[in-house]
């Protein structure tokens, strides 16, 4: 298994380090192929992009295009057949300590309350308990659940539990956060609820984020950077800078900029019409 | 599970049932008498209650439930141990899998009754024979319930745990065992009634003492009062045992209690 202090733990310094010159995420030419009987299928072909410390990057495709594959492969649960990913400059050979995952349903433990919850990364990797416990209640609060670290999942929304999963991966202070469709399964008005809530989060804590969607909106109003995909084999069409303020309220998505953007993606798929 | 209040709570329908219950047994005892149903047949509600009254005060049958309950609980704690036990390695471990479950299809396929002739055979008339038989009938019911438990459980959350850098250990420990918890109770429930068969058949088939073999030789000599009154203790016996396991599941599986335990619906903050 990989070190995992070879990455600074804390959440990562404003911008890009003072002479750290490795990218939080290092996408390097990954191509991955999976045998189905006799056929392989190739998933994602040469991909390649990175995520800049504290950046917030969103990917969107059209389904099956290799999105939540290039995300198991960050997290070191598959391996490339091809190229390789780099977390803080180191290659990833396996399961990492240091990384968040947010999926698309909660997942969340119905046998444990929320706040054991919270707390299972620093049960699973062993952690100082006091010390984990007083962040995840932290974490809680940041998220709006302080009246609900006592309650049982089933007892909340699906936008609260959702809310949990993030506290969840945030609590051993991963040096990145991944995130598979968090909203997907969200209604429309809790979803642009919990894109404010992200962004704000993101802004206090700058973590390095990848972010994948469906949602041409919901990537140009949360990050700084928009990698597009091809459907399958996924490659990288195109990687936009949204040149948008970090602070961004809900309201500019009536801009036109905002409107250029999404238009602009979306012109990606307007042939082949694969997107929502 | 259901969002419906109990039913018992409700005094008007408790004092339902209970008139329910004795115009049944009126009917009961009418028809026996005017319609002059040999006794041998069906005996007569108050004929079976003497018999259960005077079983009870000669202290007969407190021996025979003695004994039956303990080859009982003896046959169900070692069946469903071993049905755990060999469940969870079979669901963890692919090379056991690979060889016993071929033998585990063949046997799940077997009505195990079936083989409590020779159980009382090889085993004798004494207690053993009973609690083997009674352990093997409930074994499969625990095991078959623990693999498919083990087995039923999300790879997103697999995934989870191992993103964390978790062990195979940790995995089965803190995702695998507890998801698995509601099948195996609900195969705990089956093996207990399973186990409450193979120790009665296994009586009837050849005992020194308990309640399948009380009955048995009430039903020699034509005592069906009495066979009965036997039936009504098993069926209390098996209604007690069956409270507790309901209990012990609520205490285990706490997660899966009927929401509003804890309170009104939380309200959404914003
Ligand atoms: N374990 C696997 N074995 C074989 N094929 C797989 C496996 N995982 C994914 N695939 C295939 O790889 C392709 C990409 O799958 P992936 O789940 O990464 O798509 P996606 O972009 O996340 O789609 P969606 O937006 O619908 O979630 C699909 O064609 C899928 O069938
Ligand atoms: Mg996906």
């Amino acid at each position: 298994m990989p070190i995992a202090n070879a990455v600074d733990l804390a959440p990562s310094g404003r911008g890009t380090g003072q002479g750290n010159s490795h990218p939080a995420i290092a996408v390097n030419a990954v191509t991955k192929r999976f045998r189905v009987g006799n056929d392989a299928i190739t998933a994602l072909e040469e991909v390649s992009l990175d995520v800049r410390r504290g950046e917030f990057v969103a990917i969107v495709g059209p389904s099956g295009c290799g999105k939540s594959t290039l995300l198991k492969i960050l997290t070191g649960l598959f391996a490339p057949s091809a190229g390789d990913t780099r977390i803080g400059g180191t290659v990833t050979t396996g399961p990492r300590r240091d990384i968040g995952v947010v999926f698309q349903s909660p997942l969340l433990f119905p046998w444990r309350t929320v706040l054991e919850n919270v707390m299972l990364p620093a049960d699973v990797q062993k952690l100082n308990r006091a010390t984990h416990l007083t962040r995840a209640k932290e974490l809680l609060d940041l998220v709006g659940l302080t009246d609900f670290k006592d309650r049982y999942p089933k007892e909340l929304s699906g936008g609260m539990q959702q809310r949990v999963a993030i506290a969840r991966a945030l609590l051993h202070q991963p040096a990145i956060l991944l995130m598979d469709e968090p909203f997907g399964a969200l209604d429309a008005m809790t979803r642009e609820r919990m894109n404010v809530e992200l962004q704000r989060l993101w802004r206090i804590h700058n973590t390095s984020i990848l972010f994948i969607t469906h949602s041409i909106p919901e990537a140009v109003f949360l990050a700084s950077r928009v990698v597009v995909m091809t459907p399958r084999p996924g490659r990288v069409a195109e990687i936009l800078d949204i040149d948008l303020p970090a602070k961004r309220p809900l309201a500019l998505m009536n801009s036109p900029e905002f409107g250029a953007y999404v238009a602009r993606i979306r012109s990606h798929f307007g042939s082949v019409g694969v997107i929502d | 599970m259901s969002d419906k209040p109990p039913i018992h709570t409700n005094l008007k329908t408790l004092s339902i049932s209970v008139l329910l219950f004795v115009l049944l047994i009126g009917l009961w005892e009418l028809a026996v008498r005017y319609l002059q149903v040999p006794a041998f047949v069906v005996p007569a509600p108050s004929s079976m209650f003497r018999a259960l009254y005077q079983g009870i005060a000669s202290g007969l049958y407190v021996e025979h439930v003695g004994v039956t309950l303990i080859e009982i609980l003896a046959g169900f704690a070692i069946g469903s141990s071993l049905g755990l036990l060999l469940g969870v390695g079979i669901a963890t471990n692919r090379y056991l899998a690979y060889f016993l479950y071929p033998y585990v299809v063949v046997f799940q396929s077997l009505p195990k009754v079936a083989i409590a002739p020779l159980i009382v055979l090889w085993f004798g008339l004494g207690i053993t024979s009973k609690i083997v038989a009674g352990a093997l009938i409930c074994f499969f019911a625990v095991m078959v319930n623990t693999i498919a438990g083990l087995r039923a459980v999300e790879q997103d959350r697999v995934d989870l745990i191992r993103s964390l850098g978790g062990s195979d250990f940790q995995v089965f420990w803190m995702l695998r065992l507890p998801s698995a918890m509601p099948f195996i109770m609900a195969g705990l429930e089956i093996a207990l009634t399973f186990a409450m068969i193979g120790v009665i058949v296994a009586e009837f088939l050849g005992a020194e003492r308990g309640l399948g073999m009380l009955m048995q030789s009430m039903n020699f000599s034509m005592d069906v009062a009495g066979s009965f009154s036997i039936l009504v203790v098993l069926a209390a016996l098996g209604l007690v045992l069956n409270r507790i396991i309901i209990f012990a599941r609520h205490r285990l599986i706490y997660w899966e209690q009927p929401a509003g335990v804890r309170g009104s619906d939380p309200p959404e903050t914003h």
